[in-house]
């Protein structure tokens, strides 16, 4: 097994996933209809990407688990998702923000991705590179719109900006694993990124009239599996199914 | 007798219709990329999906190897992600069968990023207005968005060009 590999993709699964789910939770909550179906869209998307990538990481571990049992049969400190990902929803604003922080990050790193040395890492950049560019695009004028708003929106994204801020450095945290996927030029290493991300984050920020945000301060932990309270209640819902009723199928 | 076997396949396979879009067949939409006799003597079909996340995935694939199998051939799905899926891949003729089911055919030409985020002109599909407006970037599935026609006020679907 490629271990390296194997983690990369975890992770990257477990960023899709977690973050696919807590969309998902807006289902029939939204506050107009056409946001009731976008987010749900945007949820299935990643969740699909999700899908590709641990049944991928099966193959490559080779020791019997499908992507079901990566999705839903590990515990609490085996996912290796961003802190960020797993973040209560709190209001649509920061949903919004939170998606538009993750699309432009991700629309940045499949655009890299789609040229990997790995073809299966390829083809999924290659697919995902369009889903993120629409949700980007969609989120970013959210951010706009709200930021840039109502009285009462302009402080609820300003409080988003705020909430979310220290959880933005660990996008472009390195390690090993990184370091060995860069190398291998399977996966670009997340820190080459950080520039232009900030550069797309400050140009919507600009029309959103909000402030740059500051990247010093970084909560981590997520890689490693380390968790914020959070996550506990999220698996809860997420594995209910095949905790109650172990290797059922639909 | 394989080429003519692999042809009578391929036509059993193409007839498959779209479960969320039943005017329009697999082939129409592009996401049946080809379909082959191998060695074993196995019709391999080889899918391409438009979403990862599209929820009819699954449903297409089932629904080619049921035709095949029924056609009296021995079916194996292939899922092919690259080339990925693009609506430049939808033939004319599913375009406008897409079009009289009240659904507006992707504006052609996918490729320039134009045609994703600009102001593109979308027609609407029952009276060809040209003067419609966007009410949502995504619409009841993850391929279409939302639209209405400001001249006969009808809401309608718009496959997004991706």
């Amino acid at each position: 097994m490629h271990a390296p590999l194997f983690a990369a993709l975890i992770r990257l699964a477990d960023d899709h996933l977690i973050l696919g789910h807590r969309l998902s939770e807006w289902c029939g909550h939204a506050p107009m209809l056409e946001e009731d179906l976008a987010m749900p869209n945007i949820a299935l998307d990643l969740i699909g990407q999700a899908r590709a990538l641990y049944s991928y990481a099966g193959d490559i571990e080779a020791a019997g688990r499908d992507e079901d049992l990566l999705a839903f049969g590990r515990l609490e400190r085996d996912y290796q998702n961003l802190l960020i990902c797993e973040l209560p929803n709190g209001d649509f604003a920061q949903t919004m923000l939170r998606q538009f922080y993750f699309a432009s990050f991700m629309l940045l790193f499949w655009a890299e991705a789609e040229g990997s040395s790995n073809a299966t890492v390829a083809a999924v950049a290659a697919k995902a590179v369009k889903e993120a560019k629409y949700h980007r695009r969609h989120c970013g004028e959210w951010v706009i719109r709200l930021g840039d708003g109502t009285e009462e929106s302009t402080l609820r994204m300003q409080e988003a900006c705020f909430v979310l801020e220290p959880y933005l450095g660990e996008f472009f945290a390195v390690d090993d694993v990184a370091i060995e996927m860069s190398k291998a030029s399977i996966l670009p290493n997340p820190q080459s990124l950080r520039g232009a991300w900030l550069a797309d984050v400050c140009e919507v920020f600009v029309s959103a009239k909000l402030q740059a945000p500051d990247l010093t301060h970084a909560h981590k932990g997520g890689r490693q599996g380390r968790h914020t309270e959070a996550m506990g209640h999220l698996l809860a819902q997420l594995q209910y199914m095949q905790r109650s009723f172990p290797n059922m199928t639909w | 007798m394989v080429d003519l076997e692999a042809k009578r396949a391929w036509a059993v396979a193409a007839a498959v219709l779209d479960p969320e879009v039943p005017v329009v067949t697999v082939a129409d939409l592009g996401i049946l990329r080809s379909v082959e006799i191998d060695a074993q003597g196995r019709a391999v079909a080889r899918v391409t999906p438009t979403y990862s996340g599209c929820p009819a995935v699954l449903a297409i694939e089932l629904a080619i190897e049921a035709a095949l199998r029924d056609a009296g051939f021995d079916p194996l799905i292939e899922r092919v992600l690259t080339p990925a899926w693009t609506t430049d891949w939808i033939t004319d003729q599913g375009r406008e069968k897409l079009r009289a089911y009240g659904i507006a055919p992707p504006v052609a030409g996918s490729s320039s990023k134009r045609a994703l985020f600009g102001d593109v002109v979308v027609s609407c599909p029952r009276c060809a207005a040209q003067d419609t407006s966007k009410l949502s970037e995504f619409g009841s599935t993850a391929c279409k968005a939302h639209y209405r026609c400001n001249a006969c006020l009808e809401p309608f679907d718009y496959f997004k060009c991706i």
